[in-house]
């Protein structure tokens, strides 16, 4: 299948220039002003657009193996490629755990059989995520998994932790690790301040996620591994990690659209479509994150992308579980609350999460003739309201309900497939 | 039928629903505890019975212990004739099967005017409230709010002090673990939209993380010049969660033990929510407190409790008119 993309703002860590593009066999064959249109090309028009390298999500919950009732790789996966993402990494919170090269290369299989966009799963660091024995990095690692992460529960032993590091440093493997010191946040439902004060709710603290911040920086240190910190959600957890960047520790981070576009304030609806976790944090919070974003101390967008079934979102706020879906908007939202430089925004969901994904060799490449073809057209200005209904999410737990979003992808083009065109799945 | 949209949230006069007392707001506690006079009269009655509310469904829905305010909410509509439903349920039976609204709705739809809702969920009374047509009234929810609570005691310091107004001047010291307390949320609102002067004296560890009131961990900076002095429950539990040392410390520096019940004002009240600790918030006998009045808030919690269900289920909507007349 070839196609030519015309009269786009082409951006890329090259920079930027206006032109076509044409596809062909997988591959981009040439890249250019006024390219000659051939017969077998299928048109994609991108006037008034950006085309980019595909974005990268570093941290999406597929629920599958496991909560097929909640999303599927083949949902998810659809989800990812109308939001522009040509790969995801698959959290390894499934049942049964992502921890064996079985459960991996199943998950992998699933998102080609899916064919939407590559599904590159990670690996727990621990068996069954319960944080007492090391899963086998080695074994996985030659399967094809390049992040470890326990996910929603971070490994709160740190001798444990350590030797994670230490074994993972002779691996070419990064440890991706969910900060929060769990003995203090026992019940916790949303952030701890002044809303949760007044709403009579026990409180997740800074303190919590800043601790374990420090203590795998630490840990870094010592043994020289390399450390990705997920979804940081405060201003503390911002400014370690700007000091060990800033010493040269091999440490990267995301965070996540909520926790630039939301606060804690929404709790005070008591609807648990709020409740996330790290949680919806203070005003002051979400600059810090945003700065760190432009700064470049947080490296990539990450969406964390969380469905779940409406019952349990039904429940009081204690017992409803953490998480909202953003694959579908994380584009939207970005675009509407960041005051970067486009090409940033564009580095934070590319190349740089392809990088610390280890799938660098075929995401977030430049756009040049020979590379392969997974690419993002979007218009950046398009102001839009998310449809729950509409979403191709199997859940429809989204918080942007009613709030603006701006920039929307209107092509995707996957392994040299144009999956999305115009905004609708190209069903095969 | 009209949308849950299109219903009237809980607030000014002739709402549905009393969740708060923000939402109920200044005028509404006003009309409430104006209300609360006539329900003392009823109760005064040889047959304290009123047909106010025939033909009106209350439903009690607890999804936590507590006997005094469930008795006390059955025993107020039952004063007004309406019929009354208990439905009470350990919340972890209720993990494992029903969710709350499958619940609230199959109860809704039996036919119930008014929802009467413990919950050991904060918030949880807002969700019903979205649920369901009927009123909904929140007798505590989780940490958060205990509206009805908040409003016997507000109507006891009045009628206590023979105060028509508000509570200007007072000087309330609510004492205790304010941090877990619906009713410390919820009755240093009504105190303080009433115009009085709330401290809220805890160690640090029993304060939510973040506090607008003024606060003191020093009782005994305060105990000679207090109007009210407001004891809180003192939850055992408390101390395995490391939030004091221990029952008698907490006695030492919080407790109404002998000595401070000597130095309080002659005509200041001693107020507590019940049920007592004795010998850890309350160290002396209330019987020998002057100023206790624990039971008067007991009994003025129904007559208060009658003034809410008839706001927000008579068919005068608070005119008192319709309290003429005994009911059989």
């Amino acid at each position: 299948m070839s196609y030519l993309v015309t009269g786009a703002r082409v951006i890329d860590q090259n920079g930027e220039r206006r032109g076509d593009v044409r596809v062909n066999d997988g591959f981009i064959v040439e890249v250019g002003p006024d390219l000659s249109r051939n017969d077998q090309d299928r048109v994609l028009d991108a006037s008034g657009c950006v085309l980019s390298p595909g974005f990268v999500d570093l941290h999406v919950h597929l629920r599958e193996p496991g909560r097929e009732d909640a999303e599927t790789i083949e949902t998810g996966s659809r989800a990812a490629a109308l939001g522009g993402f040509t790969a995801v990494v698959a959290m390894p919170n499934t049942d049964p755990t992502q921890d064996s090269v079985e459960v991996v290369d199943f998950v992998r299989r699933q998102g080609e059989r899916a064919g939407w966009c590559e599904v590159s799963p990670s690996g727990s660091i621990t068996v069954s995520r319960a944080g007492e024995q090391l899963t086998p990095f080695a074994e996985l690692a030659d399967a094809g998994v390049r992040l470890f992460t326990d996910d929603g529960n971070g490994v709160q032993d740190p001798l444990l932790m350590r030797r994670a590091y230490e074994y993972a440093s002779d691996l070419d493997v990064t440890l991706a690790q969910h900060c929060e010191v769990e003995s203090l946040t026992a019940g916790a439902v949303m952030h701890e301040g002044e809303c949760c004060s007044k709403l009579g709710l026990p409180g997740w603290p800074s303190l919590a996620e800043e601790l374990m911040v420090h203590r795998d920086i630490e840990l870094v240190r010592l043994t020289g591994a390399r450390a990705h910190f997920l979804h940081l959600s405060t201003a503390g957890s911002v400014d370690l990690v700007r000091a060990a960047k800033g010493a040269g520790l091999p440490v990267t981070a995301e965070a996540t659209p909520h926790h630039i576009s939301l606060t804690d304030s929404l709790l005070a609806s008591y609807n648990a479509l709020y409740k996330v976790n790290p949680p919806l944090r203070t005003p002051q919070d979400l600059a810090a994150v945003r700065d760190g974003l432009a700064d470049g101390t947080i490296d990539a967008i990450a969406t964390d992308h969380a469905p779940h079934v409406p019952e349990s979102k039904e429940r009081p706020l204690d017992q409803a579980p953490p998480g909202m879906i953003g694959l579908e908007t994380a584009l939207g939202v970005a675009l509407a609350h960041l005051e970067m430089p486009l090409v940033d925004v564009i580095a934070a969901m590319s190349w740089k999460p392809a990088a610390i994904a280890g799938i660098a060799d075929r995401h977030g490449r430049p756009v040049e003739p020979g590379e392969p073809a997974n690419l993002t057209v979007f218009d950046p200005s398009t102001e839009w309201e998310v449809v729950p209904a509409q979403l191709a999410s199997k859940s429809h737990n989204t918080p942007y309900v009613g709030i603006p979003l701006r920039g929307r992808v209107r092509h995707t083009i996957f392994n040299g497939d144009a999956v999305v065109i115009d905004g609708k799945l190209q069903d095969k | 039928m009209t949308s849950v949209e299109q219903r009237q949230s809980a607030g000014p006069r002739g709402s549905r629903s009393l969740l708060s007392i923000d939402e109920l707001g200044t005028d509404g506690v006003f009309r409430i505890l104006d209300l609360a006079d006539h329900m003392v009269e009823v109760n005064r009655r040889p047959n304290p019975k009123v047909p106010a509310l025939r033909g009106k469904t209350v439903c009690n829905v607890f999804f936590e212990d507590s006997t005094r305010t469930r008795l006390s909410f059955e025993t107020a509509a039952k004063r007004l004739s309406a019929d009354t439903m208990t439905f009470s349920v350990a919340q972890s039976s209720l993990n494992k099967g029903e969710s709350l609204r499958d619940t609230i709705e199959t109860i809704a739809a039996m036919g119930v005017d008014a929802f009467v809702i413990r919950h050991g969920s904060s918030g949880a009374p807002w969700m019903v409230d979205k649920w369901t047509q009927a009123s909904v009234i929140n007798a505590g929810d989780g940490w958060h709010a205990h509206p009805t609570q908040a409003l016997l005691d507000a109507y006891t310091v009045r009628t206590t002090l023979n105060r028509t107004g508000g509570l200007e001047g007072l000087r309330i010291a609510i004492v205790g673990d304010v941090k877990h307390s619906r009713v410390a949320r919820s009755t240093s609102a009504v105190f303080r939209l009433l115009g009085a002067d709330v401290t809220l004296v805890a160690p640090r560890t029993l304060l939510p993380p973040v506090v607008d009131e003024p606060t003191s961990e020093n009782l005994d900076a305060l105990i000679d010049d207090v109007d009210v002095l407001y004891l809180l429950r003192m939850q055992s539990e408390r101390m395995n969660e490391a939030l004091v040392p221990s029952l008698r410390e907490y006695t030492t520096r919080f407790g109404l033990t002998p000595q401070r019940a000597g130095r309080l004002k002659q005509n200041a009240l001693v107020m507590h929510p019940g049920p007592m600790n004795r010998g850890v918030e309350i160290a002396v006998d209330p019987a020998e407190l002057p100023g206790a009045v624990i039971t008067q808030q007991v009994s003025n919690g129904i007559a208060v409790r009658m003034a809410v269900l008839f706001e927000l289920l008579g068919s005068g909507h608070g005119s008192a008119d319709t309290l003429e007349g005994s009911s059989e």
